[in-house]
């Protein structure tokens, strides 16, 4: 490509070489995101040769930047020759494996991982292997954190004998002297499992995590937590009892809260990877403990995953343990000292309805919900309120409308308005559920009063929420109880809530048809056109604006078109700008 | 005679100053370090983990690190400005630049890396060296001058190049915005992936590389500060075990947490309290007896605790009284009143453990710092002054006696200087190399005795003065 005279279409790729390097670090960023660009034009050869040479050395820059060089050398091989050539990417994603910030070296290490797909057997054993024995020994932790998460792309594709070089590695790896070391070997362990033969699985894996498991750094045995996991779901069921099952019960009862709380994170998991048999023998005590234990974070854990545990319980026996085993640790946490363990209970307790059926919901559930939603914190009464779907499916949502009034009421009265706001947003779901009596009986009041609350967000979720009830309910509703009451607030002596009744009407004019909005609500917007505080007036503009598609033509023309032509005359200058706008949208000029 | 000079013979003869780095911008200064800019005066000295490099950090928000020659000097490596001074608006609240504590963190690769912090903010800071530089541009030639369009005919990349080596300091993070009391202490978790930050009033925990967001591990205060009764003054992590941290309070208490047990730490499981006689209570009992520092030793047995007076070993294993006592300046019983007065009686000795736990090191007033063996429970007095230190002549022991002198060098309680102090001190992990740092000055002693780093104090001590 190189020309006689001064070449055109190289001064832009020089310039992205040049910058490269520039002090500007977000000029060196853009061209390392270019750095495809810059390899297409140089070629495959001086790619190879010059650029990625270059590359291995400059990783010295900021992270931002190595990181975006290790992600786009993940697809750099058809630039540098295609598989045959993709091993010269190893050199600078190697250097790039062990700098110290983690999110670069694991995109370095995730580009490895991409790249190893693309080397043929030989150029793997050849060039990869070499590389990840060369990680794995390095002077520094880094490197060997980084070699970690490589054993698993390169053994299913390798020789015998490297296989068992790589599981010596991996061995070592696991007992190393620092802990940043082992944690990369034990979150890697399940992943290196799935690739090994079942037989060194046995041999092999399963004493590096029982160590794993006992290590002396809290970090390192709860990472062995998930690799235990995935562990249990490769074995055959009657190898489980005997290589894992001891040392995940240890897990369980282990003195660090850290390892017990993840435990009961992953315990769905786990209990799909054990099976039916030790479920019920084993996890059914220990997810009882956890529901007990003294750290409330392990309590909060386990509490989200009731639900989950019961469903998936061998079907013969479900009922039985949920309620002689479960039953008796969730009322207890109904009632715990820790508002978070409270809450996430909150969350997933209805869920249990749809298992127990009818009868023992009623007996024994039902109580447990009604002292939730009478809990001093607002977040858990919220979480009950905002599943009450489960419940109605299975005994309808009568037998707790009693108890659920007084709870909506306290909550929609709220001092905190985020509280307020997180009411409302369940209002159109309940509407639904409770029905339109017992809604305009009780609650509509409530939804008209939060229109003149003194917060702007809750007059404008009550706006939002108005329009799904409408939507529910129909526009005969919304004309026998919604559209009076906001219109009402029309002659408000307060110009906010009289700007709330524009924004309603807003809301409601689509679901509320042509008809209502022409006969209703156009007469009291036109008439708040010579309103005397200006934010209304242009308010109305806006409203016109926004209403006028529903509107039919001959109303635009002899009502709305004078009004808003009139407004376009107005002495502020806001009125006219947003008369001017709607008159154009409208295309009434 | 009194025994006591004779006795630690061994011990002082064997220390001589190595080194000793003055922070003064003239000359004129050197004789008068009492008039040295504020900002000069050194505020915490810390080793690394293999002991060749140092790090001090001063009240200007400077960090000085010094690297160990091959020969032993240690010289100035790099110097960054950690912090600078700034405002809170909020609360109308000046924020110093001094740096309270440096931190190493164990090695990750051929960068070094350090915590430092100051009232409010802590940062990682990566200390690392280039020594390749880029060259040859396209647009331009090695003068930064551009180059003719039409003359360039081929694309060229960058060669890199050896060039002089450069150390380069550079922030990595910044944790902010944690702590509304002035952050006294931090420490590294043997985990290597968490620290800690401890204020007056609350201990913090931080994952090193997330920092916008902290753990509240231990609050002590009230809902009513009109109850406040304690403050923290120091917080450790073990350092082997990764769940367990002492934290020290002005009351005189030590107490150990098991992160373990609970993710809140302000039930402690260990209280480390010595009964104090009541018959001995007076005005200063408190205020002498609140902790100013606190070490794990080495093995992560014992922890060692200075008060005002004494520095103290505990057994782990022990909670009621301390295993050893040691008086650091007895004979300031008699003065608390005007040392009170003088805000001296506020000043945070720091104390420090030999390599291999056998010797303890901590300051005292006058430029004085003391050492006590544990074994053979000898203890000596040594003086961290210019003029020692010139004629590079082995350090000789010193004595405060109270009232008459019984021999020429005797220094009486009186003529002691209390602008003088020695708080922060520090030990090479392997060696008998010790760092003082008195106001603006640094001085670096070594046990001449043992250069190639055997660390058994006890030994050297029987060794006849040479």
């Amino acid at each position: 490509m190189a020309g006689a005279e001064g070449d055109d279409s190289l001064y832009p790729i020089a310039v992205l070489i040049d910058e490269l390097r520039n002090e500007d670090v977000q000029l060196r960023l853009n061209s390392i995101k270019k750095l495809s660009t810059i390899a297409l034009a140089l070629g495959v050869e001086r790619t190879r040769t010059e650029l990625l040479p270059f590359l291995t050395d400059t990783i010295y820059d900021e992270d931002e930047v190595l990181l975006a060089l290790a992600e786009q050398l993940g697809s750099f091989t058809v630039l540098v020759g295609g598989p045959e050539f993709v091993h010269c990417l190893l050199p600078p994603l190697e250097s790039l494996a062990t700098v110290e910030e983690t999110v670069v070296r694991d995109k370095a290490v995730e580009s490895l991982r991409k790249i190893s797909q693309e080397h043929s057997p030989v150029d793997l054993e050849v060039h990869f292997v070499p590389l990840v024995k060369r990680l794995a020994s390095g002077d520094w932790f880094t490197s060997r954190t980084s070699a970690c998460g490589l054993f698993g792309v390169c053994y299913p594709r390798v020789s015998s004998t490297v296989k068992a070089e790589i599981r010596q590695h991996f061995r070592t790896l696991c007992s190393d002297d620092t802990p940043m070391v082992r944690r990369a070997a034990s979150s890697k362990l399940g992943e290196f499992a799935k690739v090994l033969e079942l037989d060194y699985v046995k041999s092999d894996i399963i004493p590096l995590f029982t160590a794993l498991a006992s290590d002396e750094q809290d970090s390192v045995r709860l990472l062995a937590v998930e690799a235990g996991v995935s562990i249990a779901a490769l074995l055959p069921q009657e190898d489980l009892e005997d290589l894992v099952m001891p040392t995940l019960r240890q897990a369980a009862e282990d003195k660090s809260w850290r390892v017990r709380y993840m435990v009961a994170d992953k315990f769905s998991e786990l209990q799909k990877a054990v099976g039916p048999e030790i479920t019920k023998n084993d996890l059914v005590p220990a997810f009882q403990n956890l529901l007990k234990d003294c750290e409330a974070e392990v309590r909060t854990a386990a509490a989200n995953k009731v639900k989950v545990f019961c469903e998936s319980l061998p079907e013969d026996s479900r009922e039985t343990i949920i309620m002689t085993h479960i039953l008796p640790c969730v009322k207890e946490l109904v009632s715990d000292t820790n508002q978070h363990v409270k809450s996430a209970l909150a969350s997933v307790i209805m869920g249990l309805s749809t298992i127990l059926g009818k009868d023992n919901t009623v007996e024994h559930l039902l109580p447990l919900f009604l002292v939730q939603l009478k809990d001093e914190y607002p977040e858990v009464r919220l979480n009950i309120i905002s599943n009450l779907d489960c419940v109605n499916e299975v005994i309808g949502i009568r037998q707790l409308s009693q108890s659920l009034l007084p709870a909506i009421v306290e909550l929609a009265e709220d001092a905190k308005w985020r509280v307020r706001l997180a009411i409302i947003e369940y209002m159109p779901l309940l509407a639904g559920q409770l029905g339109v009596e017992f809604f305009d009986e009780k609650l509509n009041s409530l939804c008209m009063a939060w229109l003149i609350d003194h917060v702007y967000a809750i007059r404008e979720a009550a706006t939002c929420n108005l329009m799904k009830l409408v939507e529910k309910f129909g526009a005969e509703w919304a004309q026998n109880t919604i559209v009076p009451k906001v219109l009402g607030m029309a002659n408000d002596s307060n110009y906010l809530h009289r700007m709330t009744t524009l924004f309603c009407i807003n809301a409601l004019s689509e679901v509320c048809g042509q008809e209502i909005t022409t006969k209703h609500m156009l007469p009291v917007v036109l008439k708040m056109s010579t309103d005397q505080v200006a934010n209304v007036r242009f308010n109305v503009a806006r409203c016109l604006q926004k209403i006028g598609p529903v509107l039919d033509s001959s109303a635009l023309q002899a009502e709305v078109k004078p009004v808003l032509e009139k407004l376009a005359t107005d002495q502020d200058m806001d009125v006219k700008y947003f008369a001017l706008e709607a008159i154009s949208v409208l295309a009434l000029a | 005679v009194p025994p006591a000079i004779n006795s630690t013979v061994g011990l002082c003869t064997t220390c001589r100053p190595m080194q000793v780095f003055t922070k003064t911008k003239s000359e004129i200064y050197l004789f008068f370090n009492l008039v040295c800019d504020p900002a000069d005066v050194i505020s915490t000295v810390e080793f690394n983990q293999t002991g060749e490099f140092l790090a001090t950090g001063d009240k200007g928000g400077r960090v000085v690190i010094f690297q160990r020659e091959p020969q032993g000097e240690y010289n100035v490596y790099s110097t960054f400005q950690s912090h600078e001074p700034e405002f809170d608006y909020l609360k109308s609240l000046e924020i110093e630049e001094k740096i309270n504590k440096i931190r190493w963190l164990p090695p990750h690769n051929p960068a070094h890396f350090l915590l430092s912090t100051n009232d409010k903010t802590v940062k990682l800071w990566k200390v690392s060296e280039k020594d390749k530089r880029a060259e040859g541009y396209n647009l331009r030639d090695e003068e930064g001058r551009l180059k003719d369009l039409s003359t360039i005919t081929t694309l060229q990349v960058p060669v890199l190049r050896p060039m002089d080596l450069l150390v380069e300091a550079s922030p990595r993070r910044v944790f902010a915005n944690a702590h509304a009391y002035h952050i006294n202490s931090i420490s590294v978790n043997s985990d290597c992936e968490t620290y800690l930050s401890a204020d007056d009033l609350r201990i913090n925990l931080w994952h090193l590389n997330i920092t916008d967001r902290s753990f509240n591990i231990v609050d002590l205060k009230p809902e009513n500060m009109e109850d406040l009764s304690e403050v923290i003054t120091v917080a450790e992590f073990h350092p082997h075990h990764c769940h367990l941290l002492a934290f020290s309070s002005s009351t005189g208490t030590t107490r150990l947490c098991d992160m373990r047990a609970r993710a809140l730490c302000d039930q402690h499981a260990k209280l480390f309290e010595e009964a104090v006689d009541p018959s001995r209570r007076s005005f200063f009992s408190e205020i002498v007896s609140s902790v100013s520092d606190v070490k794990f030793s080495h093995s992560g047995r014992y922890l060692l605790t200075r008060d005002y007076l004494t520095v103290k070993v505990w057994d782990l294993n022990m909670e009621n009284k301390p295993v050893e006592t040691y008086q650091v300046h007895d004979y300031l019983q008699t003065k608390l009143c005007s040392l009170y007065e003088s805000d001296c009686i506020f000043d945070k000795f720091e104390c420090t453990w030999n390599g291999t736990d056998s010797v303890i090191m901590t300051g005292a007033y006058n430029n004085y710092f003391r050492m006590f063996d544990r074994a053979s429970l000898r203890d000596v007095t040594l003086e961290a002054s210019r003029e020692v230190c010139k004629r590079r002549a082995v350090l000789q022991p010193r004595r405060v006696c109270v009232g008459k002198k019984r021999k020429e060098t005797d220094v009486s309680v009186d003529s002691l200087d209390f602008r003088k102090k020695i708080l922060h001190t520090a030990w090479h992990p392997k060696e008998n190399i010790i760092a003082i740092a008195a106001s603006n000055n640094l001085y670096i002693f070594q046990d001449r005795l043992t250069p190639n780093g055997h660390h058994n104090m006890p030994e050297i001590q029987s060794a006849p003065p040479k």
